[in-house]
This record gives structure tokens, sequence and C-alpha cells, in this order.
């Protein structure tokens, strides 16, 4: 099991062993993605339940909670993966933290953008500076900072490093927005998901979030592995395999 | 499905506007994201293989 999992580790420090890897996973996690997302958009969409104090504006939640937690998650991951570039300099971590950033991005800004718009027939206001939306709103530049100090330090190694610190820093935010709205008297509502509790939702609004939200992780994780593919293939483009795979016209 | 009609649906007790976009934007979204990184790959392997036959034109012996 160990002899499996250090050898596992070896070939994803690899770009090429990582390039084929992957495209393994690519078919899986795209049917499976795009499944999930259909099944469970349709479902939240047209056979859910209207909510009995907020009416159908709650549908919005379907496509807001996932996006939140996948903009933490992602961070979280770009953290770990910036452990793992200042710790052991694996080139592969520098180009999974990079491609993390952009998908994380955009999951972050649809979090903030889908909860304007619920938040305007809900609470009366489309923003409102409280802890859980402010921070949520830090994540969104640390994000972009992460996106901007990639591009903009000429020097690979350097570039690699500052993300990582901007990306490992940067985590503080997290648990601040995990808890906010539990350390703050806050207008947001407190968390959907708990892992310890029965959900307070009943079961058929349940349901179609729990379809949606692993349906946007898997594509979330499709999105990433194209993402550094195209990362692998752009570092790797004088080496031989890489030539052949474009000779072939792949 | 917990709508009559169509009207019902796009309407959603007045919340239609807000369920609608929210949604309509979301897929652009992950539209954008699924094709950005396809169409990079198929400019990233033209230009590599461009590259290739330049190069190889330069030393034939090499190929």
């Amino acid at each position: 099991m160990w002899a499996y999992l250090e050898r596992l580790w070896h070939r994803l420090g690899s770009p090429r062993h990582f390039y084929d890897l992957a495209g393994w996973w690519l078919p899986w996690l795209a049917v499976s993605s795009l499944l999930l997302l259909g099944v469970g958009i349709t479902w939240g969409l047209l056979f859910a339940p209207p909510d009995y104090q907020q009416g159908h504006s709650f549908r919005i939640i379907y496509i807001h909670v996932p996006a939140a937690s996948l903009a933490l998650t992602g961070y979280f991951a770009m953290a770990v993966a910036g452990v793992v570039v200042l710790v052991w300099r694996m080139k592969m971590a520098e180009v999974v933290l990079q491609s993390i950033a952009v998908p994380g991005a955009v999951m972050c800004a649809l979090a903030l953008f889908t909860g304007a718009l619920w938040g305007k027939p809900t609470w009366g206001t489309y923003w409102f500076w409280d802890a859980r939306i402010t921070s949520m709103l830090i994540l969104l530049f640390l994000y972009l900072g992460v996106m901007a100090l990639g591009s903009a330090i000429a020097s690979p190694v350097l570039a690699a490093r500052a993300t990582a610190v901007l990306a490992i820093v940067g985590a503080v935010n997290i648990p601040i927005i995990k808890y906010s709205v539990e350390w703050w008297n806050t207008l947001h509502q407190p968390a959907t998901f708990k892992l310890t509790e029965k959900p307070a939702m009943a079961p058929e609004m349940y349901w179609p979030l729990l379809v949606c939200a692993l349906g946007f992780y898997l594509f979330f994780a499709f999105v990433v592995v194209l993402r550094v593919r195209n990362a692998v293939l752009e570092r790797e483009a004088g080496a031989r395999w890489v030539r052949e795979l474009a000779g072939e016209g792949r | 499905m917990v709508f009559a009609n169509l009207d019902e649906l796009l309407h959603m007790g007045g919340h239609g506007p807000y369920v609608w976009v929210s949604y309509g934007v979301s897929v652009v979204a992950l539209a954008w994201l699924l094709v950005a990184p396809l169409l990079r790959r198929r400019a990233l392997l033209r230009d590599i293989a461009r590259r290739a036959r330049r190069d190889a034109n330069r030393n034939p012996q090499e190929d």
C-alpha cells in the first residue's frame, strides 16, 4: 500500500506522467460532472418545493452554496500546493497552484454575484458589509492577487515561490470566512452543510443541493486538470514527447 | 414539477429575474471555464508543432 502510494506520488511529480495519468481521468470527470450538474440543476430549479419563507428565490442556493464552498476549498488546495512548492520544490505543485487560481476566482465571483441576487428579494439589499460577505470579497482579491503575481514575475522559480507565500498567508482568511457566521452577528444565514449534524433543510431540497455540489466539485477538478495539462505542455514545449504529441495533431 | 406552466416557471412568484439571471450568468461562467482551456490547448499544440517543424527544417539530420 505504502509502496504504491509512494510510486503514485513520484509519478504525479513528473510532468509527463502527470499529463498521461490526468488524461485518463478526463473522460470520467467530464461525463460524471456534466451528468450530475444536469440532474442537480433540473431537480433544484424545477422539482424542489419552494421555501416557505423565501419562496422561489431560494433556488439560487443550488449555485450559490456549491460555488462558495469550492471557492474556499480551491483556495485551501492552493495553500497546500504552496506548502509543497516551498518545502519540496515540486514543479507539479507550482503548476497545480496556478491552475486553480482562475477557476477558483470564477467560483468566488459567482458566489458573490448569486449571493447579491439572492440578497435583494430576501434582505432587501444586494450588498451588505457583514463579516461573511466582506471576507468573501477579500478571498476574491486574494485569488486575483495570486493570478497577478504569477504572471507579473518573469522568473518562474521566483513567481512560484511568491504565489506560494501569498496562497499560504491568504489561507488565514479561510477559517475567518467559514466561522464568520458563528463568530459575528451576520445578516448571512448559518452554514447549510454541516458534517456533524443533520441538515436543517427538508430532504427534497437538500438532495438536489448535494447532487449540484458534487457536480460542481467534479467540474472544478475537470477544468483544473485541463489547465494543468496545458501548463505542462507549455513548460515542456521543447521536450521530445510534447513535440511528438503536437506532431500527431491530437 | 412544481410549476403549472411556463409562465409560472419564468415568473417564479416575482423572484424569476433573480433566479434566472443567477443561473444564466453561472452557465456562461462555467461554459467559459470549460471552453477556454480547450481552445488554449489547440493553440498550444499548433504552436509547438509549428516550432518543431521549423527546427526540423533547420537541422534536417536530427529528425
